[in-house]
């Protein structure tokens, strides 16, 4: 199990949050301007890096917060906190 | 509430909390604990400084610890960056929320009566802590965690907020549980118990 590290609580176990996937996806500004292949990709296209990169994880059994957090997809290893 | 012969009933009114006479485990329900939510901005300090006067107590800005009022009458419990709980005595809820309210005034926030979110649960004596820790991940020791401290997590896979009270070496808990897990959770703390001996 993962040891997810709450900017607020401290390390505390994966079962205790829920995931949100890739950090840093922003709302479009004009949404009704997208092309279908642009929805497509702000919806679904997400990146896959083997090493480190941003995600989001709400931490719902505890303070209900969301936050961003690096993680290396390949060690699991946590990186920088915040956002 | 007399006049209408309606009573309050408590979730674990009538439930079956004893272990075997010898235990030295406590499992009991305080029932009708007052609890008011509270949101506001931290950084806010006119707003901070007047929820202090009606309270007694800062509100905590420290994750997961708690501030008691000189009466001792309410205890402040960290939720979040911007939310507490309010904890008081049986009978206290629309007084508190009353002046909760006033001293938020015009500022963005809220004041929330949420006493029938949860009920609370004391488990305490000498092997209350070991008992916990058969079901929670986090840990229970002091300094990490003792008075002043609490902590919402996940007790036996239910989520709960928990509050140290008393001494390091008399340690007792209030378990904060929603009233629909209630029954499941005090069954599990007697089971705990019972795989203590
Ligand atoms: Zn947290």
């Amino acid at each position: 199990m993962l040891l997810v590290p709450c900017p607020h609580c401290g390390p505390r176990d994966e079962t205790e949050f829920k995931y949100g996937g890739q950090a840093g996806i922003a709302h479009p500004a004009d949404p009704e301007s997208l092309t279908d292949a642009e929805w497509l990709d702000y919806l679904f296209l997400r990146d896959n890096p083997k090493g480190p990169w941003r995600e989001r994880w709400v931490h719902t059994a505890g303070c209900r917060r969301w936050f961003d957090v690096t993680r290396d997809t390949l060690t699991n290893e946590f990186g920088d906190i915040g956002g | 509430m007399t006049d209408s012969g309606l009573r309050a009933r408590s979730p674990l009114e009538g439930a079956t909390l004893a272990i075997d006479s010898t235990s030295t485990l406590g499992i009991r329900e305080l029932p009708f604990l007052v609890q008011v939510g509270l949101r506001a901005d931290p950084a806010d300090e006119p707003l901070m400084s007047r929820l202090t006067t009606v309270l007694g107590a800062r509100p905590p800005t420290d994750p997961n610890t708690t501030s008691i009022s000189e009466d001792g009458t309410n205890q402040v419990l960290w939720l979040g960056p911007d939310e507490w709980l309010v904890l008081g005595e049986p009978g206290t809820a629309g007084a508190l929320e009353s002046k909760l309210r006033s001293a938020l005034d015009a500022a963005a926030g809220a004041v929330v009566d949420l006493s029938a979110n949860r009920t609370a649960i004391s488990v305490s004596g000498p092997r209350a802590r070991e008992s916990l820790a058969f079901g929670c991940a986090i840990d229970l020791e002091p300094p990490a965690f003792g008075p002043g401290r609490c902590a919402q997590t996940l007790l036996a896979r239910a989520n709960v907020i928990i509050v140290p009270v008393g001494p390091a070496d008399e340690p007792a808990f209030r378990i904060l549980v929603r009233p629909s897990f209630a029954g499941y959770l005090a069954t599990w703390l007697v089971d705990a118990a019972v795989g203590l001996d």
